[in-house]
């Protein structure tokens, strides 16, 4: 454990030095002049649509971290060698791989934790500006705490994301892993139709292939409570539950592939 | 105990994409070092030494044959935490400095905050790396970078240490500074296994040696008795030689070969019959002044040529 501490903290501070974090800047910037722009534009819907942008914005940042950063984790230490001497010293491979993994997990929670903080701020804001009977117009508070249930879902979808990207770098380069977790997450949000498929079309075989890929691909959209939340509907706390479950298994089972992948590989 | 210890290690890779053949990369390699020896691992590029250094520290995997380091296999955790490794033209994390490099590889060891910056701080002066420790190492040299690898090898103070090629990199001064470094290592106990085709280095600093190539072990054995020290000829250097002297010691096949050197000296190679005293004393006799006169042997580099010029040419296997 306290190896794979060591080589975690290693990535944050890797990612810190690439200047990763300035997207919360980025990020800061878009929320506040989008927030500005839409109250010009929009009467009574703002804090709709500024809810909805910042979940967005929030799930689209953790993407870009976590694919980008989380394809290059392993190529890079074995690219450029470092992992020769890294791996001498007394540690496992496993070790090696679940340090970057939660190095850039831990990038990813005090990332999303910052965004979290000015979307609040933001909203807070709005809230503070907004005249009374605006405010009682709106099925919610600015400042919905049910909000938290669809971004504890987005980073637990980032977790899975970067395991995802991590496996695929143990063997592959850069940009076939971009192309690889890119597909995955982009057909695991249409999962459901995947399981549906064989009743709209007569082909046996093809039905079967897209049953096979709806139980091998994550389904990411059981991660996406967005609309609910933004439209104060009640996401219930079972939901929640069996979703965690459901995210922390796949990430398990994801990362024991890497695992056994990396462990089997020679460094040419 | 062996330090390390390596029975018919093999390691085959498939090459080819459209006609995949397996190539021996390293070849049935049967081998012992004994503890606190310093140890010559020899060999043209492509020989297969740093197939076997990652082998030993199982950056790959072998496909026959087994390795052990202080009497456990390789990849042992516990093993690792005794050894050291510089691989070959070393790259570290470019945006670290050699001190915080240094620190991270110790904190590895589970060495507390204080110890870290005490190891940093004392390999680093025993590397020669002053007031640069403190820059990022993307601005290093490739020497620099080199002796920071050596430094990050000895965090642990290990009792054996695998170097691939220490010497690449470094001026003629690192290169006297390194060689120093491996020594003290030698008199503090440690096992030193270096490879190299620098053959003056394995020279200067093994007690014992392995030649390797085209991945199979050609000869193993202490200096002394690969190059029996026979003596084979002698070099005699005079003053004051006359060019017909010269000419008539040729003649009767007193010299073999005879190279003019600066301020009117002569070097002269003599053969092992007659005795290299009575041609001196003739040359003598006839005015010449002796300078010096040294017995030629073999040097490990005419045995290395031997050695490898007999070595098959083919590693594809024919069965493929």
């Amino acid at each position: 454990m306290r190896v794979i501490a060591h080589v975690a903290v290693s990535v944050f501070k890797e990612s810190v030095r690439d200047k990763v974090l300035y997207n919360l800047v980025v990020f800061a910037v878009l929320l506040m002049s989008a927030s500005y722009l839409i109250g010009e534009l929009t009467a009574g819907q703002d804090v709709k649509i500024i809810k909805d942008l910042g979940l967005a914005s929030i799930s689209v940042f953790g993407l870009l971290i976590a694919v980008f950063i989380g394809i290059g984790l392993v190529w890079k230490e074995v690219e450029k060698r470092s992992i020769y001497t890294l791996l001498s010293k007394p540690m496992r491979r496993q070790d090696f791989l679940l340090g970057k993994y939660f190095g850039l997990v831990l990038t990813l929670v005090i990332n999303i934790a910052v965004m979290t903080a000015a979307y609040y701020a933001v909203l807070a804001y709005m809230q503070v500006i907004s005249p009374p009977n605006l405010r009682a117009s709106w099925p919610a508070p600015a400042t919905d705490p049910a909000l938290l249930k669809a971004i504890g879902l987005i980073m637990l979808e980032l977790m899975l994301v970067t395991a995802i990207a991590l496996l695929f770098s143990t063997f592959s380069s850069p940009f076939l892993s971009a192309m690889l977790t890119t597909a995955v997450w982009v057909i695991g949000h249409f999962n459901q139709d995947l399981r549906d498929y064989g009743a709209t079309i007569p082909s046996p075989l093809a039905a079967s292939i897209a049953r096979g890929i709806y139980y091998v691909i994550p389904n990411f959209s059981a991660f996406d409570v967005k609309l609910q939340v933004v439209h104060a509907q009640a996401v219930p706390l079972g939901y929640i539950g069996f979703t965690t479950a459901y995210g922390l298994t796949y990430i398990a089972l994801v990362l024991v592939t890497a695992v056994i992948v990396f462990s089997k590989r020679d460094f040419k | 105990m062996d330090a390390i210890r390596t029975e018919a290690l093999t390691k085959s890779y498939t090459v080819g994409f459209w006609r995949p053949r397996p190539y021996l990369a390293l070849d049935g390699l049967t081998m012992q070092v004994g503890a606190g020896e310093v140890f010559g691992f020899l060999g043209p590029n492509g020989a297969g030494k740093t197939t076997t250094l990652k082998l030993l520290m199982q950056l790959i995997y072998p496909t026959s044959g087994r390795a052990e380091i202080l009497g456990k296999p390789v990849g042992d955790v516990g093993v690792k935490r005794r050894i050291g490794y510089l691989p070959e033209q070393p790259y570290f994390y470019d945006y670290l400095t050699a001190e915080e490099l240094l620190r991270y590889f110790a904190s590895i060891f589970g060495y507390a905050p204080a110890e870290r910056r005490r190891r940093a701080a004392a390999l680093l002066d025993e590397v020669g790396i002053g007031a640069e420790r403190r820059l990022a190492l993307r601005k290093f040299s490739k020497g620099m970078l080199q002796r920071v690898g050596i430094a990050q090898a000895l965090i642990n103070e290990p009792e054996v240490v695998f170097l691939d090629e220490p010497m690449s990199g470094l001026d003629p001064l690192g290169r006297r500074e390194i060689r120093q470094l491996i020594l003290r290592l030698r008199d503090r106990g440690c096992t030193v296994f270096f490879s190299s085709h620098v053959l003056a280095d394995a020279e200067t600093l093994c007690s014992r040696v392995a030649i390797l190539a085209k991945g199979r072990l050609m000869t193993a054995g202490r200096l002394s008795d690969m190059l029996a020290f026979h003596v084979r000829g002698w070099e005699l250097v005079v003053s004051g030689l006359k060019e017909d002297v010269l000419a008539r010691a040729q003649q009767c096949r007193q010299v073999v070969r005879a190279t003019r050197l600066a301020e009117g000296r002569y070097a002269l190679e003599l053969p092992l019959t007659p005795p290299p005293e009575r041609t001196l004393a003739d040359l003598v006799g006839q005015g010449a002044a002796l300078v010096s006169l040294t017995p030629v042997r073999d040097t490990l580099e005419d045995f290395f040529v031997r050695q490898v010029s007999g070595a098959q040419p083919s590693r594809f296997s024919e069965t493929a």
